[in-house]
């Protein structure tokens, strides 16, 4: 090889100094100046930047990495001191009362580990023994309304009590002009004597009572009481356009007496008969064995042909009515002198007169009619409630309290109420949140939640009820009667007041008012509810049956406004387990609009969900999609209240239709609600959420009904039972099964539906909500047809007349259709065609006839609700918890309080569904097992049974020959009982009772 | 070797040599990739992406993010599920009962038939896992030893034997096809020029040596797993139709479903494959072993199933109306003429209509006939399984539970998702994998094709235009 020429890259590499030699190979010998570059020095200390970065890095990553595997700490921190009556895991009970407009319940209230989490009916209470109302089952959810005002507010700001205390007091003591406290009715002796004794201390004072759906004509045709009806004792029930079962005065009460009369075996048949005359399809009208639409114009010509028909006179029947249908009703009540009611729900005194002349000459006063124990639950007087808006627009009001009052979103005249409002000095409302009134007045101090609350009621005349507080207030709110008190300058408690008052009366030693306080109600006939005197209604029947008919201006509809049975006037419109109820008859969710017969619907070219414009005739309008309502009237239209609330303090109902109230006419000091209108289309579309959206049955023998007639002349032969054919002819689909039956040694689980005792309210789905956790999932989520409810009401319509096999118009509603309802939940099959299919086996069959989920063992396929004939299953198709899609209840901490602990909460992809109530079945069985003895009948109930007004629902052992289901099942076997499709061999633990109706 | 009729139109035409065979085969595997394969990647990877979103939507908010409600808990997903098994029908049946059968003409189609299988089986697979409410659970279908205690799967259930027979399908299917791919890719490694493509092709062809031995023992192995495979063609539909067969559901309560379903799938599978290779043999350039002879067969076995399926519709409505059931009646006639007509008709339309054009050998032999009615019958199958679905749960027993279904725009990414799936891995199959079974084309080669050499040439009772030998 050949020397080549080398050439130095410099002097160091010619000497090759053994520095150079080390650094040789190494291209940047020294470090590059990266901190000079980054303005720190070299010699900081931050010598290897490059490192310390990746060392950064590793770190930071992990630190990240940790930071978000961290799990919250949730403590579970145990009680230093126990208190006495809390024993973890063990529910206590307390009896208490709900009472909202009207709808009174005397309740039973259940906690667990201090807090409330269900309502159950107080048996004790003769009046309301059996169940709840749909709201009263909710009303728990309200306590933990995280919209409810914390602290008392002055002028809209947080303030202290100290402070809206001293400044009221001084502000009352300098009030120029009346004071007014505006109530709802108040049923509570001791708020109305400690209303009265306020007042007596200020002078110039009235207490103007205002119920915003009143009963105002009702009872001033009645000596200012709703009359002691008894539908119990009524053969012939003729209605008027009154909701009894739903919404008017106290449906509790009358469904359950109503229902006695309509429990049939074959040895006791009586059954009253039910006439309902009425505009909109109400859940009263529904339940009628003869429904006949009217137009409200038409409400005093059918009082007054039943009038007159009475008194032997020809009946002279509006055109367009059923003819037919009023003389039949009439021909009963004539010859049912004494065991006959008629009632109407309108607030036209003409009518009222007369309904009350009518029931006179019945006899029904004394028999049909308690006339010594009168309704209180309705005291609200419109024309007192028009003066005091007068008064205040006039200057002539220095100071205002609103309790339980809202006239600013639900009175007609809310624009002269926000006016008056205006002028008076002082203004006070009680509300728990600051709703319409309240955003207007200068203070607003909270009134506790009912469940916080000790008070008393009076909802009939020597009925006594009592609400006791069952958790200590859960914000800085004090409930009203104490802030009276403490205006008034009065030291003691509320609770002490009641107690005083009470000591004067029933309860004179301290053992007796805890026997009162556990019991929760007192019903020897004492009465401590002083009502103000009576103004009485001058009008004598002969007036009234001598008016002329409400003149309705050609080419206009009258429309009528309406409580629904969940969301009523819309005071608790921000529950959310009440906007999720699908409505007894529309089966909507979430929102209001204009129920229309299909022919007018036809006519103006109107599908379901268009928007229409309505105008009124005071020229206000709203907008709101149609619904088209078979037995709706002619020519008429009906609008929910309760709807269209604006508020950041209701995000439930915010934004939710329309606001109704404004419709409702003044005329003769008193608010008709019903109105001529004008409808027009606007050409936008709002979607209705329904849970049902096919309402006839097809034909098909899902559910059964037969005439009472049928069921008198052979009990046996009212009811379809599905045969098999086979080759040695017809059989029990049961008697040729391919499937080995089960055996059962200890129980059979079992329920029986008497859909005879069915009426349709909806309180068993809350009921089965608020026990089982089950989510709210919103109208999005209902429209997809994805509603969460374990149970659900069925509701069908008759169909039009049509030829068999024609399934096109079989699909169709009949025009004024007979309405039956059908309650549906897991039927636990005994051979269950969900448990086959299940690749995993969660769901499988229990050693006591119940078909069981395992949440933790879902994967989710959904076979299981495909394959189940009934559809009863229900799928969490997202996170309801925790997840701001679904800002429920169960999104917030304080929502989640109302979770019952003893039911597994369901993860998202999760198929769940009834379980007949396991967890108190199991709770039952412990509990029997503690004191080493078999559970006794009754003692183990689901909470839709236990909810249900009616008793339509009987829970129970079949293996018990002495059980309430035992001896139903052995009595109606043939008869009445049938299982849903059984042709399907699934075998039903649940079987349905046959409906019967008592046909004119 | 067997004798073949004279009169047998030949299977190759060209008049190729065995070289011509592998230079033919190998050409697009080793050429740089062309633009329309890179075009058409580029549609399939937007599919792709589609897919991958549609997916993340699923699995990360739930299967609420479909148009599923209580009372329709399926739709797209089975529907998708059904028609991707369905296709993936051909390839087996192709492979397996054709060689029992010794059909010869399958040698050149059967392995991207088989490829087209093992594709749609993975994109089949793919939605009895996103569909589960709780996916990362879904090995719990499996009946695995666990500590959960005495914890099993369920054996009633038609799901699970879904998971087994589609499993084993997917199993013996992958092996049979990669099996025979071995002496190909051989084949290709001995031809490779570039290191990567050595190294890949030589682990891939796993030693292939191309000895007698080995042939004898891979033709064995061929035999027995075609013998696996023969009545697993028969087994996957019939265990997927039991899905609903053994259910409840007016219109899924059939016993009619496995052969229906079979055929259905053998019709839906001939059709996919003749979409894939009318486009393939053109793009590239393999009309001397794709010949017309291929497709006129194919298309005499979719006329045939294409029958059976559309005998099995009218059977399933002379025993709706036969049984006397009012539900079972219902369904029906709610499928023809309630709110879901239209794909009712739809799939009466693609399925049973279309497909009898083939009895005129002119659209028999048609390319362009063949290629749109093909894809008449993709179309049909779909809403096929779509009619059974959905419009059978909709409106089943308690008229109150009856609802409508709609799809999401996320059951249709879902879906359009799996096509894109199905296109990136068929074209990079395409492209790197032999599209055609040399070593079997070559064993026909002498038996059935047009070579000049032929002793009987002029015995030939076919035009002689139509397969002249082109090659100078």
């Amino acid at each position: 090889m050949q020397d080549r020429i080398k050439y130095w890259k410099g002097i160091e590499e010619l000497e090759n100094t053994p520095e150079f030699a080390k650094h040789a190979h190494n291209e940047f010998p020294e470090f590059l100046p990266i901190n000079e570059a980054r303005g720190e020095s070299a010699s900081t200390g931050l010598a290897a930047p490059r490192r310390d970065f990746l060392k950064l890095l590793g770190f930071g990553l992990a630190a990240a990495t940790l930071a978000s595997c961290e799990a919250p700490v949730r403590k579970a921190i145990p009680y230093l001191n126990k208190p006495v009556d809390v024993e973890p895991g063990v529910a206590n009970w307390y009896a208490s009362t709900y009472f909202n407009n009207g709808d009174f319940n005397s309740i039973l209230v259940k906690t667990r580990e201090g807090r409330p989490i269900k309502v159950e009916p107080n048996p004790s209470s003769t009046l309301t023994p059996m169940g709840t109302s749909p709201k009263a089952q909710a009303s728990v959810l309200s306590l933990y309304d995280n919209n409810r005002l914390r602290t008392p507010l002055i002028k809209g700001k947080e303030a202290k009590w100290e402070q809206v205390d001293s400044e009221i007091r001084s502000a009352l003591a300098r009030v120029n002009g009346k004071v007014a406290l505006v109530s709802s009715t108040v049923i509570s002796p001791s708020t109305k004597q400690l209303i009265n004794e306020f007042g007596a201390g200020l002078g110039n004072f009235e207490h103007v009572t205002y119920d915003p759906n009143s009963a105002s004509a009702l009872i001033g045709a009645n000596g200012g009481v709703v009359p002691g009806y008894d539908f119990s004792k009524a053969n012939i029930i003729v209605s008027i356009s009154a909701d009894f079962l739903g919404t008017w005065v106290a449906p509790i009460p009358f469904a359950s007496q109503y229902i006695q009369k309509r429990k049939i075996t074959a040895e006791n048949s009586d059954m009253s008969r039910h006439y309902q005359f009425e505009t909109i399809m109400s859940l009263t009208g529904a339940n009628a064995d003869v429904r006949v639409p009217i137009k409200p114009s038409e409400e005093l010509a059918i009082a007054t042909a039943i009038y007159n028909g009475l008194s032997g006179q020809g009946v002279n029947a509006p055109a367009n009515v059923d003819k037919k249908a009023l003389e039949n009703a009439i021909r009963d009540l004539r010859a049912n002198n004494g065991r006959a009611l008629v009632v109407s729900g309108t607030n036209d005194p003409a009518v009222q007169t007369l309904v009350t002349a009518i029931n006179k000459s019945l006899g029904a006063e004394g028999t049909t009619i308690d006339t010594a124990s009168p309704y209180l639950v309705k005291q609200g007087n419109d024309a007192q409630m028009l003066r005091l808006i007068e008064e205040m627009n006039n200057g002539g009001v220095g100071a205002v309290f609103f309790y339980n009052a809202n006239p600013v979103y639900d009175h007609p005249l809310a624009d002269r109420v926000k006016s008056g409002l205006a002028k008076v000095a002082l203004k006070v409302s009680f509300a728990d949140r600051v709703e319409e009134t309240a955003a207007l007045v200068d203070y607003v101090t909270p009134d506790s939640h009912y469940l916080e609350s000790w008070n008393d009621y009076e909802p009939k005349r020597g009925f006594l009820s009592l609400a006791q507080p069952v958790i200590s207030p859960i914000f800085m709110t004090r409930q009203a009667q104490d802030s009276l008190l403490a205006w008034s300058g009065n030291k003691t408690t509320f609770y002490d007041y009641i107690r005083n008052n009470w000591r004067k009366g029933a309860a004179g030693t301290d053992a007796q008012w805890e026997k009162i306080v556990h019991d929760g109600v007192l019903e020897n006939g004492t009465s401590m509810l002083a009502l103000s005197p009576a103004t009485a209604g001058t009008m004598t029947a002969a007036d009234a049956a001598g008016r002329a008919p409400r003149a309705v201006a050609g080419g206009k509809v009258e429309a009528v406004v309406y409580e629904k049975v969940g969301i009523g006037t819309g005071s608790e419109s921000n529950n959310p387990w009440l906007q999720e109820m699908a409505d007894p008859i529309t089966k909507a969710t979430w929102d209001n609009y204009i129920t229309m017969p299909r022919k007018m619907a036809e006519e103006m070219g109107v599908s379901q969900g268009n928007v229409l414009k309505v105008t009124y005739a005071n020229g206000k309008t709203l907008e709101l999609p149609a619904l088209v309502q078979p037995g709706q009237a002619q020519g008429t239209v009906g609008i929910a209240m309760g709807y269209g609330r604006q508020l950041d303090s209701m995000p439930t109902a915010k934004g939710r239709g329309a606001n109704a109230f404004p419709i409702a006419t003044v005329a003769d000091n008193g608010i008709l609600f019903a109105g001529a209108v004008q409808l027009e289309k606007t050409g936008s579309t709002i979607e209705i959420a329904q849970t049902q959206t096919h309402h006839t049955i097809m034909d098909r023998i899902v559910v059964q009904e037969n005439t009472l007639a049928n069921y008198k002349a052979n009990p046996k032969d009212v009811t379809t039972y599905v045969r098999i054919a086979t080759h040695e002819g017809p059989a029990k689909p049961a008697a040729i099964s391919l499937w080995d039956d089960y055996e059962y040694k200890n129980h059979h689980w079992g329920m029986v539906v008497d859909l005879n005792s069915c009426i349709g309210c909806g309180a068993c789905t809350v009921s089965c909500q608020a026990e089982n956790n089950i989510p709210v999932v919103g109208k999005e989520e209902v429209l997809m047809r994805r509603e969460m409810h374990w149970m659900r009401i069925d509701r069908y319509y008759s169909a039009v007349e049509h030829e068999a096999k024609d399934y096109k118009t079989m699909e169709d509603p009949a025009e004024n259709p007979s309405v039956i309802f059908q309650p549906m939940m897991c039927q636990h099959c005994n051979h269950a065609p969900c448990e086959t299919v299940c690749p995993v086996a969660a769901t499988m069959h229990s050693s006591e006839g119940l078909n069981q989920m395992a949440y933790n063992r879902c994967v989710g396929t959904r076979y299981c609700a495909n394959n189940c004939p009934y559809k009863v299953r229900r799928f969490n198709w997202f996170a309801y918890t925790n997840n701001d899609k679904f800002d429920f209840n169960m999104n917030n901490d304080l929502g989640k309080m109302v979770l019952n602990p003893d039911v597994t909460v369901r993860s998202r992809g999760v198929m769940e569904k009834c379980s007949f109530c396991v967890q108190r079945i199991q709770l039952g069985k412990l509990e029997a097992k503690r004191e080493s003895r078999r559970p006794v009948d009754g003692e183990i109930v689901t909470a839709c049974a236990q909810s249900c007004p009616t008793n339509a629902i009987i829970f129970g052992d079949m293996l018990d020959p002495e059980s309430r289901i035992s001896k139903t099942l052995a009595r109606e076997k043939g008869e009445r009982a049938f299982h849903v499709l059984e042709e399907m061999n699934a075998q039903p633990n649940v079987t349905y009772l046959t409906k019967i109706r008592n046909l004119a | 070797m067997q004798h073949v009729s004279p009169i047998r139109e030949p299977l190759v035409t060209g008049g190729k040599t065995y070289h011509d065979i592998t230079e033919d085969v190998c050409r697009q595997v080793e050429a740089k990739p062309n633009a329309r394969w890179a075009a058409a990647l580029a549609v399939a990877l937007v599919g792709l992406a589609i897919f991958l979103y549609s997916t993340y939507r699923t699995l990360w908010y739930g299967i609420g993010e479909w148009g599923l409600n209580k009372t329709v808990g399926w739709a797209w997903d089975i529907t998708n599920f059904v028609w991707w098994v369905g296709i993936g029908h051909a390839g087996t049946l192709i492979s397996a009962i054709l060689l029992l059968f010794r059909q010869k003409w399958r040698t050149s189609i059967n392995r991207a038939a088989e490829a087209m299988t093992i594709f749609a089986v993975i994109c089949a697979a793919m939605f009895p896992v996103l569909h589960m409410g709780r996916p990362w659970l879904a090995y719990w279908v499996l009946p695995l030893p666990n500590t959960f205690g005495s914890l099993w799967v369920n054996f009633n259930s038609p799901l699970l034997w879904d998971v087994f027979a589609i499993s084993t399908y997917f199993s013996v299917s992958l092996v049979f096809w990669y099996i025979g791919l071995i002496p190909d890719f051989a084949t290709i490694r001995d031809r490779a020029t570039g290191p990567i493509a050595r190294r890949a092709y030589s682990i891939l062809s796993m030693g292939w040596t191309g000895s007698a031995k080995a042939w004898s023992r891979h033709e064995t192995v061929s035999l027995i797993l075609a013998g696996l495979c023969t009545p697993l063609v028969l087994s996957v539909h019939t265990i997927v139709s039991m899905d609903f067969a053994t259910s409840v559901i007016p219109g899924w309560h059939t016993t009619i479903f496995p052969p229906y379903f079979v055929a259905g799938a053998i019709f839906s599978g001939f059709a996919m494959v003749l979409t894939l290779m009318i486009i393939t043999r053109k793009t590239f350039k393999l009309e001397d072993y794709i010949t017309l002879e291929h497709v006129e067969s194919m298309n005499k076995v979719i006329i045939l199933t294409g029958s059976i399926v559309g005998v099995a519709y009218i059977t399933e409505f002379f025993i709706a109306w036969y049984s006397g059931v009012e539900y079972e009646q219902y369904a029906f006639i709610n499928r023809a003429t309630g709110p879901y007509w239209w794909a009712y008709w739809s799939m009466m339309t693609c399925n049973v209509i279309t497909p009898q054009l083939f009895w005129f050998r002119s659209i028999r032999r048609s390319l362009t006939a063949t290629f749109i009615i093909s894809i008449f019958v993709n179309i049909g199958m779909w809403f096929e399984r779509f009619v059974i679905i959905v419009t059978s749960l909709h409106r089943d027993f308690l008229p109150s539970s009856w609802a409508m279904f709609s799809p999401t725009i996320i059951d249709i990414g879902v879906y359009v998702g799996t096509i894109g799936l199905f296109f990136t891995l068929f074209l990079l199959f395409a492209k790197f994998f032999p599209v055609i079974n040399m070593f079997e084309v070559k064993a026909i080669l002498k038996s059935s094709s047009e070579v000049k050499h032929h002793p009987n040439d002029a015995m030939h009772g076919t035009n002689k235009d139509s397969h002249t030998n082109t090659h100078p």
